[in-house]
């Protein structure tokens, strides 16, 4: 294979192992913060429903919204520029490089994570947390054996779901930064949209290497499934 | 051990949730304000730039159309399917159930890659035409929301006893179908259609690889000179978006929820 296309098809699965794996880890801490005793259940309604709007809100608007947020002339660049003497550009960041991407991204993968983990948080029961402080177990000891164990077939599941849905991402990419991040599915949509360097064949050959990529993980996720679905009632 | 009082990292989690959720809706509102000729708040301009231009109507009239048309396709071609499996054929949901998962292991630019090849030989109406090529492809994109929604809503209800006793009664399988087994699924169907809805008004993957103007790729367009009339109309593709999820709790309201996602990214 050439060698341009083996690093692209890495760059895509790197931002979406980054992506889903920190989509995970802040997914399940915003859902628990938002589910355990305590928090009032309002929150969770609205957290919820902004999650599934969230998580829909994705493509040229999501990208577009992240412009006016960090772009160069950005609302929160300009603030930080202007008011607080630092302007993250001359810092080395840059929303239109795979830091950007990844941090647009996180705007969809997170409320996914929260969405599909939420079931499986309600599923960790109140006794199972009271049973194990009656046998001495601290905080630290109760997840270390009892809630991550429990919930790491959903964790697992999510992560794969996240990834997927990281890799097949186009359209918020390419609102981001136009055919700039060389993802597989930006070099699709170049060689397929009819300019000089259009190669439909080559575009072809460069999907069915997404697809062998996302089957090989639904493999993976239909066990994991499985297995999650054991503990909830 | 119950706890009265919110623990106090669940609040430090909960507002970076909503700093990272709100600051880019806020700094889209502001960028939306801003006047085209000095870039300072506040002016409506890019606003009556937007209403001003004619292929605004257009392009979101399309994708409505396009909607409308794949919910309405969608559901002729599923319902009676659906409602078929789990009468008759309960062997084959599992099958399926695993067909639905093909459009997210296909994703959309994959999958107008090959439809674009599959149907070059196709007749004009149909390929050159967004309410041909491009509702069918969307038909398949909305399979999966449409199937699990429906399949939601069959396994809710008794179709067994509601066909027999309807037939019973000399009903034929339209009857059956329309009059009995429709009016029971109804939240189901309607949920399947929202989330359908969502989707077809933002998708742009499918849009612009086969070159149709619709509402998203007019967005695209319209910020290759206009920034900030972009930014009014991603705020107003974020609000059908809210509409649309609003629309699916509402009329869910009590029952189990049906999935909510439903995005193309």
């Amino acid at each position: 294979m050439h060698q341009p296309y083996l690093d692209q098809y890495w760059l895509t699965i790197k931002i979406s192992l980054i992506t889903a794996g920190a989509g995970c880890v802040l997914g399940l801490a915003i859902a628990y913060a938002v589910i355990r005793e305590g928090t009032p259940r309002f929150l969770r309604t609205i957290l919820t429903t902004f999650s599934g709007v969230a998580a829909n809100f994705a493509g040229i608007p999501l990208a577009f919204a992240f412009i006016a947020t960090l772009g160069t002339i950005g609302i929160v660049t300009t603030f930080m520029r202007d008011h607080l003497g630092f302007d993250p550009y001359a810092h080395g960041f840059n929303l239109f490089t795979q830091t950007g991407v990844e941090l647009t991204y996180m705007y969809f993968q997170i409320p996914l994570m929260i969405l599909v983990i939420a079931p499986a948080i309600d599923g960790l029961r109140q006794e199972w947390r009271e049973a194990a402080s009656n046998l001495g177990a601290s905080s630290w000891q109760f997840w270390r054996h009892v809630g991550i164990p429990v919930l790491l077939p959903s964790i697992l599941g999510a992560f794969i779901l996240l990834f997927g849905n990281s890799f097949s991402a186009y359209a918020t990419a390419y609102g981001l930064a136009g055919n700039g991040v060389f993802l597989i599915p930006i070099t699709i949509g170049f060689y397929y949209s009819g300019n000089v360097l259009s190669d439909p064949h080559l575009a072809q050959a460069l999907a069915f290497g997404m697809f062998v990529v996302l089957a090989v993980m639904m493999l993976l996720y239909i066990p994991l499934q499985r297995r999650s679905a054991r503990w909830m009632r | 051990m119950r706890r009265r009082w919110i623990a106090p990292s669940a609040v430090v989690w909960l507002l970076v949730a909503a700093a990272f959720f709100l600051i880019p809706l806020i700094a889209l509102l502001l960028f939306s304000l801003k006047s085209i000729q000095t870039g300072k708040c506040c002016s409506g301009a890019a606003y009556s730039y937007v209403i001003d231009d004619p292929q605004f109507l257009d392009t979101i009239r399309l994708s409505f159309q396009l909607s409308l048309e794949t919910i309405a396709i969608s559901l002729l071609l599923f319902v009676p399917t659906v409602y078929w499996v789990h009468l008759k054929l309960p062997r084959f949901r599992p099958v399926l159930g695993f067909i639905a998962l093909v459009p997210f292991v296909v994703p959309p630019i994959v999958l107008v890659v090959g439809l674009l090849d599959l149907y070059k030989g196709a007749p004009e109406w149909f390929y050159a035409k967004p309410y041909g090529f491009l509702a069918a492809a969307y038909v398949i994109l909305a399979f999966p929301y449409m199937f699990f929604a429906l399949d939601a809503g069959f396994r809710s209800i008794d179709v067994h006893t509601l066909t027999e006793a309807s037939q019973s009664l000399g009903a034929s399988w339209l009857t059956t179908l329309v009059r009995v087994i429709l009016p029971n699924i109804r939240v189901a169907a309607l949920g399947g259609s929202f989330l359908t809805l969502a989707i077809v008004m933002g998708e742009f993957t499918m849009a612009s690889l086969s070159a149709f103007r619709t509402f998203p790729t007019y967005i695209q367009l319209v910020n290759e000179s206009q920034p900030y009339a972009a930014a009014a109309l991603s705020l107003l593709s974020f609000l059908i978006v809210w509409v649309a999820m609003l629309a699916l709790l509402f009329v869910g309201r009590g029952r189990p929820r049906p999935a909510q996602l439903a995005a193309t990214r």
